[in-house]
């Protein structure tokens, strides 16, 4: 092959054009150093934060956020999104918490099970509203966030008379599965860990799992090519509906209740844990590494602003800031590759 | 003589109201480079999206392999091995280049389900070696430029062992070098057999890379012939040679004092020391190829996307334009491309469209005066001719023409004198067309200044006083009333040789 100027590559881009190109494959490096900064921060104001017991503490706090922020990140990868996640998981814990309070034969596994099994039920409702329906995926889910919670209520009347499923209701070993420990690994942070695994493969390594970074990036592109876009679409919802179905049940075990309110707010958690985790919220891109990262964060910040003795008040004006910090930055860097691109047409 | 592995015979297609194409015969031959060449509009795309399966034709038959063949979706043509290859390529820019390569039919353990990422990043590799080696199967497509994009899709079609490889302007957006590389690719791809459809503007290329050439006008074939059989100039003539009726009705305006000048506006990636002045009364056609930067440079002037440096003078005083109210109200008016998006506000009715600029004239004290706002909505729309139901009717419903044609009446309404048309009569019909011609030479006469945007030559032609072309970002001549010709117009649009 006739090669007369092989360097028409990258040559032609000054220094900080071509650090922005190489910064596209390394996002989570800067949310890593964001991490680190954090707990060197937080250490020096508070030499508690450091040790095992409060680190085990983030660890199981961390955990159900993680878990769900998994099916989120999917959501939004495909440009959609969910709110209806903290209304999902307190349903699926109340109708699960609500078995459990007359059935205490039943096994931990099991209760966990049924929960995912309620929230595979939700998760492929909102599913079904967004891909059949034609629904944009705020909208759908910002009705079922509604619904659920009404349900909740409703079940609750109708089943406990109004009355929370609370600890004398459970079982001993369900309350205490969520702090019992395998391996010395708390069975909340086991569990987390499986489900990253799983999805690591899934998303990395089978062919679904790259589809729906496909349609995320360029549906249009992937339709031409033959993905069947309804399907990638739709399951994400259903994942999302398992993993705070899970979560759900997982929340009672842990905090040894059942209440009408549980998870409220708990999905602008979730989506400042995903994109704080680098994940793009115009879709197409986001790692399993990223929202891991991204969870933490969150759930060192909760941490921190307890052991600092920051105002409660102060939490959510800190939340938001982080999460448009995280934005701001992902934006500008965007836009900076674009810009680093087109400059390399001579004109 | 090798074997023709496409033939469509008798291909028309009909769009409402337009015969897209209008009785073509054409084909394609195993290792050949066949270009396609013709105006905007002319047909080409269509007959691209016809062999796709983008498209049904409306008559016609299409054989393909030596036999014929009916796609039902435009991925059954990519699966018998049609590969197209659009000037904005469609591939998945946060992915990287092996999996862009082998999205939808990745390799994969059918137990585990886990894909053969050595398979692919080894068959990816082996692709890349005789496209750019430089190419590593795990960039991602972010980080990589036009032309090695396009690559990347070149080596998927013939990871889909693509016999047919269909290439929509694949040049426009390459630096001369680039091009260079995408040619002696060309040129081994015709060796190993494909046949290659080649559509360009750039009548240079077509010269460097195609066997025979086939010129499109008005959706009909004027011809093909092998290349050596023609000139630069015949393919012109080939490509213009229609007759102008009474599309164009320019009046003749004394042109009046300067109002706009252009002094070495620049905006990096986009244009370069583009220089201009604008007079009362005159119509100054902007020509290019899409893509040379026209709409960058009107909106740049209108305060939308700002250029890096360059002064802008209105009446002859220097002015900073920020945002697109400060160049209203300097008595600018930018009608853009994008009518749709940009032009109207679709969901709402005429009046609330052509009064919008204007509400403080028809109000008091903040208070909207509904009758005052109607009379002037009436008066500009019937000057203009609008069809509609009435003034209450939602612009989404009124058929393309008369949707530009609110799109005008809005700033008729204002009080700008400097009025910036970018493709004012896209995508209307003829009759539509002759309206807005008509209506845009009666403002010049009235003392309105216009910069008209134009990818149509006849109409550049017909309604011009005076002809900017600019190719690739930069002004590559003007010419003075009278001065221009078809062929020098179209000369100077695609190369950037004085």
């Amino acid at each position: 092959m006739a090669k007369k100027d092989n360097n028409f590559k990258k040559t032609d881009t000054g220094n900080s054009s071509s650090l922005m190109l190489k910064f596209a494959g390394f996002r989570e490096m800067g949310i890593f150093v964001f991490l680190i900064i954090l707990v060197i921060v937080i250490s020096i104001r508070s030499p508690v934060f450091l040790t095992f017991e409060n680190i085990y503490d983030i660890g199981l706090d961390t955990a159900i956020l993680a878990i769900i922020a998994v099916g989120e990140m999917m959501v939004i990868i495909t440009r959609g999104i969910d709110i209806s996640v903290g209304t999902g998981l307190g349903l699926s814990g109340m109708v699960v918490a609500l078995i459990l309070a007359e059935n205490w034969w039943i096994p931990p596994w099991l209760a966990i099970l049924m929960g995912i099994a309620v929230g595979a039920i939700l998760g492929s409702f909102n599913g079904l509203l967004i891909v059949k329906g034609k629904i944009p995926p705020i909208i759908a889910t910002l009705g079922t966030m509604s619904v659920f919670r009404g349900i909740t209520f409703i079940i609750n009347f109708q089943v406990a008379g109004g009355q929370w499923v609370s600890a004398h209701n459970l079982s001993d070993s369900f309350k205490a599965f969520a702090r019992s420990t395998f391996l010395k690994i708390p069975n909340l942070i086991l569990i987390a860990i499986i489900i990253y695994i799983i999805f690591y493969y899934f998303l990395n390594h089978t062919v679904t799992g790259r589809q729906i970074y496909a349609v995320g990036s360029s549906p249009e592109s992937a339709k031409v090519i033959g993905i069947n876009i309804d399907k990638i679409t739709f399951l994400p919802y259903l994942f999302t509906g398992m993993l705070f179905g899970m979560g759900g049940v997982l929340w009672v075990s842990r905090y040894t209740a059942a209440q009408t309110d549980s998870g409220t707010g708990f999905e602008f958690t979730v989506i400042t844990a995903v994109v704080v985790g680098g994940v793009a919220i115009a879709g197409g891109s986001g790692s399993i590494f990223g929202i891991l990262l991204g969870s933490i964060i969150i759930g060192v910040i909760n941490n921190a602003v307890h052991l600092i003795r920051v105002s409660p008040f102060w939490k959510l004006a800190i939340y938001g800031f982080i999460i448009l910090l995280a934005v701001i930055v992902d934006k500008a860097i965007s836009r900076r590759i674009n810009k680093a691109l087109l400059e390399r047409r001579k004109i | 003589m090798a074997e023709n592995i496409l033939e469509l015979k008798n291909i028309s297609k009909q769009f409402p109201g337009v015969l897209a194409l209008d009785g073509v015969d054409f084909d394609l031959k195993e290792g050949e480079v066949h270009a396609l060449v013709g105006e905007n509009g002319a047909g080409k795309s269509t007959l691209v999206k016809i062999i796709t399966g983008i498209y049904k034709s409306t008559e016609g038959n299409i054989i393909y392999k030596g036999k014929e063949i009916e796609w039902a979706n435009p991925l059954e043509s990519v699966m018998e091995g049609i590969a197209a290859i659009y000037q904005e390529p469609t591939i998945f820019p946060d992915l990287n280049v092996a999996e862009n390569i082998f999205m939808g039919h990745h390799k994969f353990n059918k137990y585990t389900r886990k894909i053969r990422w050595k398979e692919l990043y080894d068959k990816t590799r082996e692709l890349m070696k005789n496209l750019n080696p430089n190419i590593k199967p795990k960039d991602r497509i972010i980080g990589l430029s036009l032309a090695e994009r396009q690559l990347v899709e070149i080596a998927k079609a013939l990871s889909m062992e693509a016999k047919i490889i269909i290439m929509d302007e694949p040049t426009s957006a390459l630096s001369i070098s680039e091009s260079e590389e995408l040619f002696s690719i060309i040129e081994n791809l015709k060796q190993d057999g494909k046949a290659i459809l080649f559509i360009s503007h750039r009548l240079e290329d077509v010269f460097v890379v195609a066997d025979r050439v086939t010129v499109f006008r008005d959706g009909k074939l004027i011809g093909t012939k092998d290349i050596k059989d023609v000139t630069n100039e015949s393919l012109i003539e080939m490509m213009v040679g229609r007759k102008v009726k009474d599309l164009f009705p320019k009046i003749d305006v004394k042109q009046g004092k300067e109002v706009l000048r252009i002094e070495n506006l620049s905006k990096k990636g986009n244009f370069k020391n583009v220089s201009f002045s604008l007079h009362e009364g005159e119509i100054l056609g902007f020509y290019g190829l899409v893509g040379a930067g026209r709409t960058e440079v009107a909106k740049a002037i209108f305060g939308m996307d700002l250029a890096d440096s360059g002064k802008i003078f209105i009446r002859g005083k220097e002015k900073k334009i920020r945002n697109p109210d400060q160049a209203i109200e300097m008595g600018l008016a930018y009608v853009p491309e994008n009518r749709d998006e940009e032009g109207i506000i679709l969901d709402t009715d005429i009046t609330t469209n052509i009064s919008l600029p204007i509400l403080e004239s028809v109000s008091n004290f903040g208070w909207l005066d509904k009758n005052a706002e109607i009379k002037t909505a009436n008066k500009y729309s019937e000057m203009l001719e609008v069809k509609a139901s009435g003034l209450d009717q939602k612009v989404m419903n009124l058929s393309g023409g008369n949707k530009q044609k609110v799109s005008l009446a809005k700033w008729l309404a204002s009080k700008s004198k400097i009025l910036l048309f970018d493709e004012p009569t896209k995508g209307i019909d003829v009759g539509a067309k002759a309206a807005v011609h008509k209506f845009i030479s009666e403002l010049a006469s009235k003392g309105f200044a216009i910069l008209m945007i134009s990818s149509e030559l006849p109409e550049i032609m017909g309604m011009s006083d005076n002809i900017l072309v600019m190719h690739e970002g930069l002004v590559t001549n003007y010419f003075k009333k009278g001065e221009a010709t078809r062929e020098k117009i179209l000369q100077s649009a695609i190369s950037d040789k004085k």
